[in-house]
C-alpha cells in the first residue's frame, strides 16, 4: 500500500513558528534571531547592546546554549530580561523552544527581543523561529572566507556585524574582500563594522535597532525571511 | 546534525500516518530534498537508520529524491542554475537571484503493508 504524504518535514516547526510571531506582533515586539559561530561575540555584542538602549528600549533575550547557563548570566548583570533554554546538545534552537522560553517572558513589557542562537553557522538557519529579522554575527578572528563558506545565513539576514574589528591588525582579516563577498551574497543587507570592546559602530548598530522597534511600534511588520 | 532533527520529523509523521492508516510495517519512504538544504544523503540515511529502530519504519528503504537549484534573477528574470554560491546571473551579473526550485523539503510517499 502506497500513501501520498506531500507534507514539508518543517511544517511543525513552521506551524509553531507563526504562532510564536502573532504573539510578538499583539505584543509589538521586534524579534531578532542572533547566529553566529561560537566565540563570534554574541553575548559581548548582546551586553554592550543593552548598556546603550538602556532607557530607550526594554530588551529581553532568549540564550540558546548546549549545557550552561554562562551567557544568561552575563547578559542578566547588564540589566536585561534573560531566559536560558538549555538544548542539551542540539545544534539549532527550534519554534517549540522559544515557545516554552516565551513562558518565562513578559512579552508586553519589552520593546526588542533578542534570540542568541546556539553558536553555528549552519543548521540554526533552517529554523525559522518566529522572528522578524535574522541578523549574522562574525568576528574578524574567524576569517573574512566566512561568508564564502556560509552563504546560507549571510543570504538570509537582514544585517551583518563584524565584530572584534579592535583585534585587525593582529589577524589577515581582509575587510573589503569580505565586504564585497557579503555584498554580493546579498546586497540588500545592512552590515555593522564594531568592537564590543571599544564601542566602534556600535552606536549605528543601536540606532538601527531602534528604527527596527519603532517600526513595530507604528504596526508595521517587518517582512519575515 | 540538524539532518536528526529532520529525520525525526520525517519519522514522527510516517508514523503518525501509518496509525491512521492501519499500516503496521513500513517498507520504503520516499523523500524529497532541495539542494538549498546542503543536507547529506549519507547522513539523512545514518538517522534515519538510527532513528527508525523500535518504530514501524523500522528495517524500510529510505530513498531520496534530489532537486536541483533553480534561480530566478531579479533583474532580467532570467532562470539559472548557480554555479558555486554567489547567485550571479550569468546573464547580466546580477546578485541576489531568487529562489525559484531547490527549497523542497517534504516526504512524497511512503509504503507498507
Amino acid at each position: 500500500m502506497k500513501v501520498i504524504v506531500g507534507k514539508d518535514l518543517l511544517s511543525a516547526n513552521a506551524g509553531q513558528a507563526g504562532e510564536n510571531r502573532v504573539l510578538f506582533n499583539n505584543n509589538r515586539v521586534t524579534v531578532i534571531n542572533l547566529i553566529s559561530a561560537p566565540g563570534s561575540g554574541k553575548t559581548a555584542l548582546l551586553e554592550k547592546t543593552a548598556e546603550l538602549l538602556r532607557g530607550k528600549l526594554k530588551l529581553g533575550v532568549v540564550v540558546g546554549d548546549l549545557y550552561t547557563t554562562r551567557d544568561a548570566e552575563r547578559i542578566e548583570r547588564a540589566g536585561v530580561t534573560v531566559v536560558q533554554i538549555n538544548t542539551e546538545g542540539v545544534c539549532h534552537l527550534t519554534a517549540d523552544m522559544v515557545a516554552r522560553a516565551l513562558q518565562e517572558v513578559s512579552l508586553d513589557q519589552l520593546n526588542l527581543l533578542f534570540i542568541e542562537n546556539v553558536g553555528n553557522l549552519v543548521c540554526p538557519v533552517s529554523f525559522d523561529l518566529g522572528e522578524h529579522a535574522k541578523v549574522a554575527l562574525l568576528s574578524v578572528t574567524e576569517g573574512s572566507d566566512k561568508p564564502a563558506k556560509y552563504p546560507g545565513i549571510f543570504r538570509e539576514a537582514v544585517a551583518t556585524v563584524i565584530s572584534k574589528v579592535d583585534l585587525l591588525p593582529y589577524t589577515d582579516f581582509d575587510l573589503p574582500a569580505c565586504l564585497e563577498e557579503i555584498q554580493k551574497i546579498n546586497s540588500d543587507q545592512q552590515v555593522f563594522i564594531t568592537s564590543a570592546r571599544t564601542g566602534q559602530d556600535l552606536s549605528h548598530w543601536c540606532a538601527w535597532l531602534e528604527q527596527l522597534a519603532a517600526g513595530k511600534a507604528k504596526g508595521n511588520n517587518l517582512a519575515s525571511r | 546534525m540538524h539532518e536528526l532533527s529532520l529525520i525525526q520529523a520525517l519519522i514522527d509523521m510516517v508514523v503518525k500516518s501509518a496509525i491512521e492508516n492501519n499500516i503496521k510495517k513500513v517498507t520504503k519512504v520516499q523523500l524529497v530534498v532541495g539542494e538549498y538544504y546542503g543536507a547529506l544523503p549519507e547522513t539523512l540515511e545514518f538517522a534515519f537508520a538510527i532513528l527508525t529502530e523500535g518504530t514501524v519504519c523500522a528495517g524500510s528503504e529510505l530513498a531520496i529524491e534530489k532537486r536541483t537549484l533553480l534561480l530566478k534573477c531579479r533583474e532580467c528574470a532570467y532562470e539559472f542554475r548557480p554555479e558555486g554560491y554567489l547567485y550571479s546571473c550569468p546573464n547580466c551579473t546580477a546578485v541576489n537571484a531568487a529562489l525559484v526550485k531547490g527549497r523542497e523539503l517534504y516526504v512524497d510517499y511512503y509504503e507498507g503493508e
